[in-house]
């Protein structure tokens, strides 16, 4: 479980989250919002790359602001990226081995089968001995996930993880994504746009809007919402 | 569940050999080339060209450090040679106030340079780029005005070592098993292989890892749990233990040292000649070395003057980033392999092939 308290966070005269108070439960929970809204403010947040001007974040019981950056990824939180980042000049095995090696208190011998168990859960196809710069877009992404759901991770970040997907890959990656709770056990906060990437995948689901959080709840119905409605197609597109 | 069962067989299968096929073939090349390297070269060749190989063992291994440096991490540095100089100040200083063992002597001033090359790179944690190569550069022009004012150590006393009158009186001792030059040849061959050990054992473990994801993307490595600052330190302080052990090499191959040797300019040579050999590959800075010390001899042996070099590198450097990025190791087998094609084309055809469609 992670709470979040007050999270607030300036940029001079901008302020990309103002004062979010939201509870995170188990599972897979849902971030939605328009362009621009504070997701992945958020998310920089948890990761360490930003510092909140106020607030809190909870996470097991552990203040996680109070961590840094690089010591989160040993706590066990995991993210992907907006825009894909697998490492190019790697090969699929050293992308995941790189993050292993860097996040997880387990031995050095049990790293080969760690590594190939996260590859074999996204289904990755590829050798895991081929260059990710040799990889389609689809793979890569997987690459990315395999990353994340590597060793003992506790919550993990996805940032639109089936963006620029095709439907058909799009639809591998959800099913992917649904099961890492229950087989991973890690709490999973997706950011898409992708509405039926979120409700596949989501129980719950939360909306920012200009940085504050105007909903959160059950997935459809929060979807239903009309303030939801009206942040995402304009006021004059609900009144229609 | 069929999938499931196939994957997880592919898992079982899959294991992390650690050398396959190719990388044996690749690993028996390079022991036999080595063997011919440090066995028949220096037989084959002249007094002249054995002073000269020394030296494309020694650059080379200071290509390898910046490799190191801007092909994995991708922290630029312009001052590579300044800090060989360095690197030699300290292998002469420790050669005249120790009697120490020679391999003892290259480690120590492997070890101080790493120190003084790591203190050079903690601006690197706050730059990149650019700046960073300004930096640099400007700190390389710095150590060569205080080398220039203080001189290399020559037997003298103090902490300087250096007195004027004592000039071309002492040398800088070689190993007792490699005083000539041939046997310093084979000396200065091995060390370099270690140090190219080294830096391969680097590449392909953790460090390595954690720099290709630091070249690529600092955020994902920060997610990754990479501590970014020290791998980058990391990379600072294995570039400078390798630049100072070839300064120690260097120290003894010339017997004194003269700040001449150590132009500031030089760093921006290296940083050429290492982006036409290859900046991603170990075998790049083998290239690097040659294209360093063996060409200008070439020229010098032919008459003309090496200067012209900085024409060929600035023309050899652009048409590297234009056609081939990843360097001449790359290029050259590719074009080869497109001309033995063309060849065999032709000679299988006994005449030129024509476009389709031509009439």
């Amino acid at each position: 479980m992670i709470e979040i308290k007050d999270l607030t966070v300036r940029f001079g005269g901008v302020t990309p989250l103002d004062h979010m108070t939201i509870t995170f439960e188990e599972g897979t929970n849902g971030l939605i919002g328009p362009n621009g809204a504070g997701k992945t403010t958020f998310f920089n947040v948890l990761s360490g790359f930003v510092r909140p001007t106020e607030g809190s974040v909870t996470a097991f019981g552990e203040n996680l602001l109070a961590m840094a950056h690089f010591r989160r990824a040993r706590w066990g939180v995991r993210r992907t990226f907006q825009t894909e980042q697998a490492i190019e000049e790697l090969s699929i095995y050293n992308n995941v081995a790189m993050v292993h090696e860097h996040s997880s208190k387990e031995r050095h011998g049990a790293r080969s089968e760690a590594v190939l168990s996260a590859i074999e859960f996204v289904g990755l196809a590829a050798s895991p001995q081929t260059r990710v710069g040799t990889l389609g877009a689809g793979e890569r992404r997987l690459v990315e996930l395999a990353r994340a759901v590597v060793g003992q991770p506790r919550v993990i970040l996805l940032d639109e993880p089936a963006a620029g997907l095709p439907d058909e890959e799009s639809v591998r990656t959800s099913e992917v994504i649904r099961k890492i709770p229950e087989e991973r056990g890690a709490l999973v906060i997706l950011v898409d746009h992708d509405m039926s990437l979120v409700s596949a995948c989501c129980r719950k689901t939360a909306v920012l809007d200009f940085g504050k959080l105007i909903a959160s709840g059950d997935t459809a119905e929060v979807l239903r919402n009309d303030e939801v409605k009206k942040a995402y197609l304009g006021v004059e597109a609900v009144a229609v | 569940m069929s999938a499931a069962g196939a994957t997880s067989a592919r898992a079982r299968r899959v294991r992390m050999p650690q050398l396959d096929a190719g990388e044996r073939v690749r690993a028996a090349v390079i022991v036999v080339l080595l063997l011919f390297v440090v066995l028949l070269l220096p037989q084959l060749l002249s007094g002249y060209w054995v002073t000269v190989f020394t030296s494309v063992a020694i650059y080379s291994i200071v290509a390898l450090g910046l490799g190191i440096l801007m092909g994995r991490t991708g922290l630029v540095s312009l001052g590579q040679i300044a800090l060989l100089a360095l690197a030699a100040w300290v292998a002469a200083r420790l050669f005249f106030a120790t009697g120490l063992p020679f391999p003892i002597v290259l480690l120590g001033s492997g070890l101080i340079t790493t120190v003084l090359g790591a203190l050079v790179g903690l601006p690197a944690l706050r730059l990149s780029g650019l700046y960073l190569a300004l930096i640099t550069l400007m700190l390389a022009g710095a150590i060569t005005v205080v080398l220039r004012a203080t001189n290399f150590p020559n037997g003298g006393h103090g902490f300087l070592g250096h007195l004027e009158t004592d000039r071309g009186n002492a040398n800088i001792r070689r190993p007792a098993i490699a005083s000539g030059d041939t046997a310093y040849l084979r000396y200065t061959v091995i060390v370099a292989a270690i140090m190219f050990l080294i830096a391969l054992i680097h590449v392909r473990a953790r460090p390595g890892r954690a720099w290709a994801a630091i070249r690529q993307s600092e955020s994902a490595a920060l997610a990754a749990g990479v501590n970014v600052t020290l791998y980058k330190m990391w990379a600072f302080a294995l570039a400078s233990f390798l630049t100072g052990v070839a300064g120690g090499l260097l120290a003894a191959n010339s017997g004194q040292l003269f700040i001449t040797t150590f132009p500031t300019s030089d760093s921006i040579t290296l940083l050429a000649v290492v982006l036409m050999g290859g900046i991603y590959s170990l075998w790049g800075a083998v290239v690097a070395g040659l294209l360093m010390q063996f060409l200008p001899a070439v020229l010098n042996n032919w008459g003309v003057p090496a200067d012209w070099l900085t024409i060929v590198f600035g023309a050899g450097v652009l048409q590297v980033l234009l056609t081939a990025p990843q360097g001449l190791v790359y290029q050259f087998p590719r074009d080869m392999a497109k001309l033995g094609r063309l060849i065999s084309g032709l000679a299988g055809r006994g005449r030129p092939p024509r476009r389709e469609g031509a009439s």
